[in-house]
């Protein structure tokens, strides 16, 4: 199985390369990668509708219990299924969907890896893992969304999604921490047969809810279900896939998966039914106020994850039978049903329900498939969507649910027959209509039709055998769901009963109600102010406040003060870690001293030195001062027998001393910029830091809580990483790690330097006049508060001393630096940077 | 930044920067057993090139690297990054330290590792990361 996903990968590399030469018929090629999964993957039906879990082991990081392991049982056998077999279809409709379309190429790359994320998230059987497929499915849902990236809107939603699902996420990683903790292991397999009683667990409560901001962001839960409508604006392949028949139902699956351990509390039951049934209206109402047949399907997505979310929290053995129904039927007729809509709006020019109409004899074959699909999406026999409701409803009113959230169901189910409506017959009947011409209007090519015809199809059958289906493909995952087996059946007749009564109420109050469509939508235009103000406001408060709190913190904080920053930091240190010294252990007097007369001497000269830099009144004088401090620190190092640090040090000074010398000529000439009261205020933070670390280390000499590991590693170092330097084998072999991530700090900090000395404020893209300084919105800044460059805080103060007259300047350009005023050219030292061709014409000169 | 007329430093610029490379790579290599290592190493090596750096300016020794310092650090890092995965190929955790020794004609045992790719990465992302900012200010200075 490690292999199916990684194939999928593998194809996702190929297609750019594919699509160069193949064109829009790289996707029929793509094609053939999930059609050859779903028939492989159908080839394990009968092993586990006969109870088997098939288990395919695979070491990722054992010393962190994170291993690739995958787990092949009903529920993600249905998901599998579901991905590959409607992927197939979704790539094979992208080729034509997007023929002409130059960044196809990108799109199929980003499609493929979507696929290979969430087939990966279903199989997963460790919780880290399926952690970092669920982030990756967000990442390439967020590419997909943002597709059409000229578009303003299209990447407003792209980072919403990813926002609210990556959020969410963050929830789910400390949730999965913390289940990983209370069940003493991190594999799904592990928890859900281990003994521990997850639900007594006095973390279930917390755990619980970030699980479920989780699994609620990301399959568009009330209320967070404002981004799924609004990622309508990826291209239609993607709305079909992603956003209706699979990554929306990844919250779900989580649930799902997690159910048998995890549910059946009250918690549990309580907040799925009620954020499941609230989901189940909002999306309903909404879909009922929408005109755009991606939205009104997008809302429909909205209610059935609702009533998935509503099923899960009844959690009755029926429930779990109606759960695995309803997930098959939705995903067969939803993707049917975007993939539709899309043709509409690619043949016709707009998928507007309002502007397009009588399309039937342009798009028959559509029509009719359109008909179909909603006749499943609305719960008419003998569609499988009739056999899915039937089970909902019998499940409501079997199970102890709250009336008033029965009653928020059928109102659901009543206004969804409405949308089923709207979508099959307003765009196909009446007069016709279209931003088109009625004769450029035909039949899409075959790629775009086999996937809603095969779905639809799929649909009719699973209606008329509901046995069959259920023994094969739902009731596995069922009993996956449940954890236990179930003894039930699906049927499409299930007599005159109760369900079928409330199903005949929904339909005829919901036909009722389409053919009061369009006033209906004017009335609810009252409740227009309460839409406006639901969660998606709450969405845009927090994004303000970030943006606020992150202003806030930059001025205080980030303020461009290097004295702030270090007083800021080491302040720091001394609370926290002086509060902890304190706190655990109390100061420790160890003057015991036991030293050699030339130790004395090196220390004295790195006090000596230390005082010097601090108080002295040159520049030169303090890089000189400094450096002795430095050396001074080698010599200690190397006499006591660390050749390796001290070589180091030695290094490292000289390079210093290369860097000060290089950068000297362009600081301004000494001067004091700080009053006295606040140079005794830096001196004694820099005192009480020294304090601090004297007693710190008074304690490490006394108190010894552990072993050292130098013992341990002194003793491996040769027999194990072969090599006698201790300090080269901890860098390379044993912390090899750490000294990557070190690189990697070395690396950006040296670019980070290299765009300082070669950023030119003047020509830089969004080049103007705070290019450099700080990235605030502009008009909080009063102009006469901007600091260019130190030179201009010199300049100021010796104005302000009368030192000097305005304008003396010992400014070294050429001549060739236009910039107005004489005494401000020096504000911009970066302004006058590399000319490449000019450096070279003084070089050869000089060689 | 150059002062023309300084012979005895162009004149030692010329001898001691090849001097200092191999220095430089003799202590890198040496790393394992014997102080030295690819952080050391690649100072030494950056510190050859600042002497050429000051007599000649940032043009010539740009010449002499012939290698972009960019590309150093990307090389090295990307060498840091391989040497992680041959671990995986064994089936043990990766950054686990994998040692191939290869017997030279004449008795001379040469250990080829994982940790010695790594530790070359360490040396290239050193080296390149400081001449990167030092030929950055000096053609900034030059200008």
């Amino acid at each position: 199985m490690q292999v199916a996903v990684l194939v999928i990968y593998l194809a996702a590399l190929l297609a750019p390369w594919l699509f160069a030469r193949q064109q829009h018929r790289a996707a029929w090629f793509l094609a053939l990668v999930p059609a050859v999964l779903t028939v492989w993957f159908a080839g394990f039906v009968p092993a586990i509708a006969g109870g088997e879990v098939i288990v395919h082991e695979y070491a990722w990081i054992p010393g962190l219990d994170i291993s690739f392991t995958m787990v092949l049982d009903g529920l993600s056998l249905l998901f599998a299924l579901l991905i590959c077999g409607i992927g197939t279809f979704i790539v094979l409709y992208a080729g034509s969907y997007l023929k002409g379309d130059i960044a196809q190429g990108r799109f199929l790359v980003v499609l493929m890896a979507f696929m290979g994320s969430m087939l990966g998230l279903v199989l997963a059987d460790n919780l880290i893992t399926l952690f970092v497929f669920w982030e990756l499915t967000s990442i390439t849902s967020y590419l997909l969304i943002g597709y059409n990236h000229h578009q303003a809107a299209a990447r407003k939603a792209a980072l919403q999604g990813l926002i609210v699902t990556v959020g969410g996420g963050l929830a789910l990683l400390a949730g999965f921490i913390m289940l990983g903790f209370m069940a003493g292991s991190f594999s799904v397999q592990e928890i859900l047969n281990g003994s521990e009683v997850i639900s007594q667990h006095p973390w279930y409560l917390g755990m619980m809810i970030c699980v479920l901001l989780g699994a609620f962001t990301k399959s568009a839960q009330f209320p967070f279900h404002f981004w799924l409508p609004n990622a309508m604006a990826a291209p239609t392949p993607v709305s079909a896939y992603l956003h209706s028949a699979t990554m929306v139902k990844a919250g779900i699956y989580l649930l799902a998966r997690l159910h048998p351990e995890l549910g059946g509390t009250d918690f549990w039951v309580m907040t799925l039914t009620g954020f499941g049934a609230f989901t189940m209206l909002t999306g309903a109402f909404m879909a009922v106020r929408s005109t755009d047949m991606k939205k009104l399907l997008a809302y429909s997505t909205v209610m059935a994850l609702g009533s998935l979310t509503f099923l899960l929290g009844v959690s009755t053995e029926l429930a779990m039978v109606a759960f695995a129904a309803y997930l098959l039927a939705h995903s067969l007729y939803k993707g049917a049903l975007f993939m539709l809509a899309g043709i509409v709006d690619h043949e016709a020019g707009s998928r507007d329900v309002t502007e397009v109409g009588g399309l039937r004899k342009q798009l028959p074959l559509s029509a009719g498939l359109t008909l179909v699909a909603t006749l499943s999406l609305a719960g008419i026999p003998p569609l499988f969507g009739f056999v899915a409701k039937e089970a909902l409803l019998e499940t409501m009113l079997e199970g102890g649910v709250f009336v008033a959230l029965m009653a928020l169901v059928v109102v659901a189910s009543i206004l969804v027959v409405t949308v089923a409506a709207v979508v099959a017959l307003r765009p196909f009947f009446g007069a016709f209509k279209a931003p088109k011409a009625a004769a450029d209007i035909h039949e899409p090519p075959l790629p775009m039709l086999a996937g809603p015809a095969v779905l639809v199809a799929l649909s009719v059958f699973a209606g008329f055998f509901p046995g069959l289906v259920g023994a094969w493909i739902t009731l596995p995952a069922s009993m996956a769901v449940a954890g236990t087996t179930i003894d039930s059946y699906l049927a499409l007749w299930h007599g005159f009963n109760l369900p079928l009564l409330l199903s005949a109420i929904s339909l005829a109050i919901g036909g009722f109600l389409f053919t009061r469509w369009d006033a209906l939508r004017d009335r609810l235009k009252v409740l227009d102010p309460m839409v406006v103000r639901g969660p998606e406001r709450g969405y845009f408060y927090f994004m303000d406040a970030i943006v606020w709190v992150a202003e806030w913190q930059t001025r205080k904080l980030q303020n461009g003060s290097m004295r702030n920053y270090l007083r800021t930091i080491t302040l720091t240190f001394v609370v926290v870690t002086g509060y902890t010294l304190l706190s655990r252990y109390q100061l420790h007097w160890n003057w015991d001293l036991d030293f050699y007369f030339h130790e004395f001497v090196a220390v004295s000269i790195l006090v000596a030195a230390a005082v010097a830099a601090s108080i002295t009144h040159s520049r030169l004088g303090a890089v000189a001062a400094m450096g002795a401090v430095g050396f001074s620190i080698a010599f200690i190092f190397i006499l006591f027998s660390a050749p390796d640090l001290g070589i180091t040090q030695i290094l490292v000074e000289t390079l210093t001393v290369i860097l000060l010398v290089l950068v000297l000529f362009r600081l301004p000439s000494f001067s004091n910029i700080s009053t006295t009261a606040e140079r005794i205020r830096d001196a004694a933070v820099a005192l009480t830091v020294g304090v601090l670390m004297m007693f710190l280390i008074m304690i490490t000499i006394d108190v010894q809580l552990f072993e050292p590991i130098s013992g341990y590693m002194i003793e491996n170092s040769y027999p194990l990483a072969h090599g006698r330097n201790i300090v080269n084998v901890i860098l390379v072999d044993y912390r090899a790690l750490d000294t990557l991530g070190e690189i990697f700090v070395l690396a950006l900090a040296a670019m980070g330097v290299y765009a300082m000395i070669k950023f030119n404020p003047q020509t830089a893209p969004g080049a103007n006049h705070f290019a450099g300084t700080l990235i605030l919105p502009p008009k909080k800044i009063p102009e006469k508060d901007i600091v260019h460059s130190l030179d201009e805080i010199h300049q100021k103060m010796l104005e302000d001393q009368n030192i000097l007259e305005a304008s003396d300047d010992d400014d070294e350009d050429d001549g060739d630096n236009t910039i107005v005023n004489p005494d401000t050219s020096s504000e911009h030292p970066r302004g006058d940077y590399p000319h490449n061709d000019d450096s070279e014409k003084k070089e050869d000169k000089d060689v | 930044m150059m002062k023309p007329g300084t012979l005895i430093l162009h004149a030692a610029a010329r001898f001691l920067v090849p001097l200092q490379l191999l220095f430089s790579v003799f202590l890198l290599l040496r790393g394992h057993n014997e102080p030295g290592g690819g952080f050391i190493a690649g100072l030494v090596a950056s510190g050859a090139f600042a002497l050429y750096l000051f007599t000649f300016g940032a043009a010539v020794t740009r010449d002499l690297m012939r290698v972009d310092p960019r590309n150093l650090i990307g090389a090295g890092l990307f060498m840091g990054m391989i040497s992680i995965f041959p671990a995986a190929l064994n089936g043990e955790p990766f950054l686990t330290a994998q040692w191939w020794p290869v017997m030279l004609p004449g008795g001379t045992e040469i250990k080829l590792s994982t940790p010695l790719i790594f530790d070359i990465g360490v040396y290239f992302t050193v080296f390149g990361s400081v001449m990167m900012m030092l030929i950055g200010l000096t053609e900034a200075e030059e200008h």
